[in-house]
C-alpha cells in the first residue's frame, strides 16, 4: 500500500515542486548571469542581492489584469499556455535523478518511475508541447501572434527531427529505451556517452536550444522582430505560464542531456577506483550540478551570440543538422555491428 | 477489475471525442478533439500492454499528422462557413436506409461468432527471442517483416517529395 | 473481463463514426481527419488481437498502419492546399472541376 501509492505520490509531489520553484529561481539566475556579461549586477534591490526578486516578479504577475481580446477563441485562448506548460512538466516523471538509496529503512528509487520506453515518451510529450505555441498564435485573433506560431511551430518540429535522430544513435549505444537503463549503460561502459557521441551531443545541444525558442534561435519571440511573438496578447497569469514553461522546458533538455550524454547521477570516472574519495557527494547531487552546467550555457549563450534569421535557422536546421545526425547514426551502426 | 473500469472510461473518452470531431462547425475545435481522440486511444493501447505503439501513436499521429493537420486548417482559414449551402443532389433517405443495413449486418455477424465455438488460435510465428515489447516489435520488423520496413520508407519518402512539390508556390 | 468483443465493438463504433464524418461532412478537412478515425478504428483491432494472441506481429502491422496514414495524410492535404491556392474553397460540392 506504501510502495504503491504514497512514495510514488509523495515523489511527485517533491519533484513537482522542486521543478516550479527551479523554474522560477532560474528566472532569477538568467537577469544575473545576462547581467554579468554585460559587467552590470542585476536585480539587487529585493532582497539581499535580488534573492527575492523572482517572488516580487510572480506577485506582480498574478495581481495584473487578464485581458482576452475581442472575438479570440475564448477555450482555446485559456488552454494554449496550459498546453504549453503541462509536457514541461510530466516529463520528470521518467528522469533519474539518483539509484537506489536507502531512506528510513526502506529502498527508495531516486526517480518517480522507469517506464520501458521512457525516452519514447520523452520524445512524444515533446511533441505534443508544439500544439501550446500553435494555439496561441491562432487564439488570439491577431496577425503577428499568428505569423510568429506559425514561424515558431515551424522550427519546433525542424528541429524536433534532427533531436530525436541523435537520441536514436544514444538508443544504438545503450541499447534500451529506459531512462534508468542509459545511465547504467554508461556506467556499465566506463564512459559518459559524451565522449563515445560528441556529434550527437553537439547537435542535441543546438537542437535543445531551438526547441525552447532560447537565443540564438529565439526569432519566434523577440520583441523587435514580431512585437513579442505567440504570447503577445497574453498578460499576466497567462503569460506567466508561458515563461514558466519555457523555462521548464530549459530545465528538462538539461535534464536529458545529462542523463544521456553527461552520465546522469554517475560522478566522473565512475570506474576509477583513485578517484572513489568523490563518492561522498550524493549522486543526486552529481545530477543537478551537470544540469547546473548545463543551464548555465543555456544563459551564456543567450548572452553571447547574435540571434538567427529566420531562414538562417531553418536552413540549419534541415540542411546541416538533419543530414549530420542521419551521418553519424550511419556511422553509429556500422561501428556497432563491425566493432562489438 | 481495474482493467475494465480504466477500459469504459478511456472507450466513453474516444467514441465521444470521436463524435465531437464529426460534429463540431469549427475546423479548428474540431482538430483539437481529434488531438485529445488520439491521445486517448494512446492510453487504450498502454492497457493493451503496447507500449512502444502508445508512443509511437502520440509522437506520430498526434504530434505529427495532427499538427499537419491543424497548419493547413489555420492556412485555410476561411470568413464564411464551408457548410453554406446543402447539396441538392444528396439522398438523405438512401443514406439512412444504406446504414441501417449494414448495422443490421453487423448485429448479425456479432450474435453469429457469439454463438459458435471459438476457433483454434491462429498459428503464431516463431516466437522472437527477446523480452519487453519494444524488442519484439523491433525484432520482428527487422528479420520477418523487412522488405514491408523498407517498402515503407520508400513510400514515406515518395509522400514526402509529392507533398513538398504539391504545396510549393512555384516550382 | 474486458475480452477483445469489447475491443471489437469500440472499433466497429468508431469506424461508422469515422464514415459518418466522411459522408456527412462538406469541409474537407473534416473528412481527412475522419479517416484517420477509421484508421485508428482498425489500428485498435489489431492491437487488441495481437495482445490475445500474444503475438507481436499485430502490433508490427499496425505500425505500418500509422506509416501509411501519415504519407497519405502528407499527400492529401498537399492536394488541398493546391486545390485551395486555385479556387479558394474547401467545400467538396464546388471541388468539382472535372465534372460536367
Amino acid at each position: 500500500m506504501i510502495d504503491t501509492f504514497v512514495i510514488p505520490l509523495l515523489k511527485i509531489v517533491i519533484v513537482l515542486n522542486a521543478t516550479l520553484v527551479a523554474v522560477t529561481y532560474m528566472v532569477l539566475l538568467e537577469r544575473k548571469v545576462i547581467a554579468w556579461a554585460q559587467s552590470r549586477l542585476g536585480p539587487m534591490r529585493v532582497g539581499p542581492y535580488g534573492v527575492l526578486q523572482p517572488i516580487a516578479d510572480a506577485v506582480k504577475l498574478m495581481i495584473k489584469e487578464d485581458i482576452t481580446p475581442v472575438r479570440a477563441d475564448k477555450w482555446v485562448f485559456t488552454a494554449a499556455p496550459i498546453i504549453s506548460m503541462v509536457p514541461a512538466l510530466i516529463v520528470y516523471a521518467v528522469i533519474p535523478f539518483g539509484p537506489e538509496v536507502n531512506l528510513f529503512g526502506r529502498q527508495v528509487s531516486l526517480y518517480v518511475t522507469d517506464v520501458n520506453v521512457g525516452l519514447l515518451y520523452i520524445v512524444s510529450v515533446a511533441s505534443v508541447g508544439v500544439y501550446g505555441i500553435i494555439l496561441a498564435g491562432y487564439a488570439s485573433n491577431s496577425k503577428y501572434p499568428l505569423l510568429a506560431s506559425l514561424r515558431a511551430s515551424a522550427q519546433l518540429i525542424s528541429y524536433e527531427v534532427a533531436v530525436t535522430l541523435t537520441l536514436v544513435s544514444v538508443i544504438l549505444m545503450a541499447g534500451t529505451l529506459s531512462m534508468v537503463g542509459i545511465v547504467r549503460a554508461q556506467e556499465s561502459g566506463h564512459v559518459w556517452f559524451a565522449f563515445v557521441q560528441p556529434v550527437a551531443f553537439v547537435i542535441f545541444f543546438i537542437g535543445g536550444l531551438a526547441e525552447t525558442n532560447r537565443a540564438p534561435f529565439d526569432l519566434p519571440e523577440a520583441e523587435q522582430e514580431l512585437t513579442g511573438g505567440f504570447h503577445t496578447e497574453y498578460s499576466g497569469m497567462r503569460f506567466a505560464l508561458f515563461f514558466l514553461a519555457e523555462y521548464a522546458n530549459m530545465i528538462v533538455v538539461s535534464s536529458v542531456a545529462t542523463t544521456l550524454f553527461l552520465g546522469g547521477w554517475l560522478r566522473p570516472f565512475p570506474n576509477v577506483a583513485a578517484l572513489a574519495f568523490l563518492d561522498f557527494v550524493p549522486a543526486w547531487m552529481w545530477f543537478l550540478v551537470k544540469s547546473f552546467v548545463f543551464l548555465y550555457i543555456f544563459i551564456w549563450v543567450r548572452a553571447t551570440l547574435p540571434r538567427y534569421r529566420y531562414d538562417q535557422l531553418m536552413r540549419l536546421g534541415w540542411k546541416f543538422l538533419i543530414p549530420l545526425a542521419i551521418a553519424n547514426l550511419v556511422v553509429t551502426g556500422i561501428v556497432k555491428v563491425l566493432l562489438l | 477489475m481495474g482493467e475494465a473500469i480504466a477500459f469504459y472510461v478511456i472507450a466513453a473518452f474516444i467514441l465521444g471525442f470521436a463524435v465531437l470531431v464529426v460534429s463540431t462547425k469549427d475546423t479548428v475545435h474540431s482538430v483539437l478533439f481529434l488531438v485529445l481522440d488520439f491521445l486517448f486511444v494512446a492510453a487504450l493501447y498502454v492497457l493493451l500492454q503496447a507500449p512502444f505503439l502508445a508512443a509511437i501513436q502520440i509522437l506520430v499521429y498526434a504530434g505529427g499528422i495532427v499538427v499537419l493537420y491543424l497548419f493547413v486548417v489555420m492556412l485555410v482559414n476561411l470568413k464564411r462557413p464551408p457548410e453554406a449551402h446543402q447539396d441538392p443532389h444528396r439522398r438523405t433517405k438512401l443514406g439512412l436506409g444504406l446504414a441501417a443495413a449494414v448495422l443490421l449486418e453487423l448485429g448479425a455477424i456479432l450474435v453469429y461468432t457469439s454463438t459458435r465455438p471459438a476457433t483454434a488460435a491462429a498459428a503464431t510465428a516463431a516466437l522472437p527471442p527477446v523480452t519487453g515489447n519494444t524488442e519484439q516489435v523491433g525484432w520482428l520488423l527487422y528479420t520477418n517483416y523487412l522488405i514491408p520496413f523498407e517498402i515503407a520508407s520508400m513510400l514515406l519518402l515518395v509522400a514526402m517529395i509529392g507533398a513538398i512539390i504539391l504545396a510549393k508556390r512555384e516550382l | 473481463m474486458i475480452t477483445p468483443t469489447h475491443y471489437m465493438l469500440l472499433s466497429a463504433a468508431l469506424f461508422i463514426i469515422g464514415v459518418i464524418g466522411v459522408m456527412a461532412r462538406r469541409n474537407i478537412i473534416i473528412i481527412f481527419m475522419s479517416i484517420e478515425l477509421i484508421l485508428n478504428a482498425v489500428n485498435i483491432n489489431l492491437i487488441a488481437f495481437s495482445a490475445q494472441l500474444q503475438n507481436a506481429v499485430g502490433q508490427v502491422f499496425a505500425i505500418f498502419v500509422i506509416a501509411v496514414a501519415a504519407a497519405e495524410a502528407a499527400v492529401g492535404l498537399g492536394i488541398i492546399l493546391a486545390f485551395y491556392r486555385n479556387k479558394e474553397t474547401v467545400n467538396i460540392d464546388e471541388m468539382n472541376l472535372m465534372r460536367w
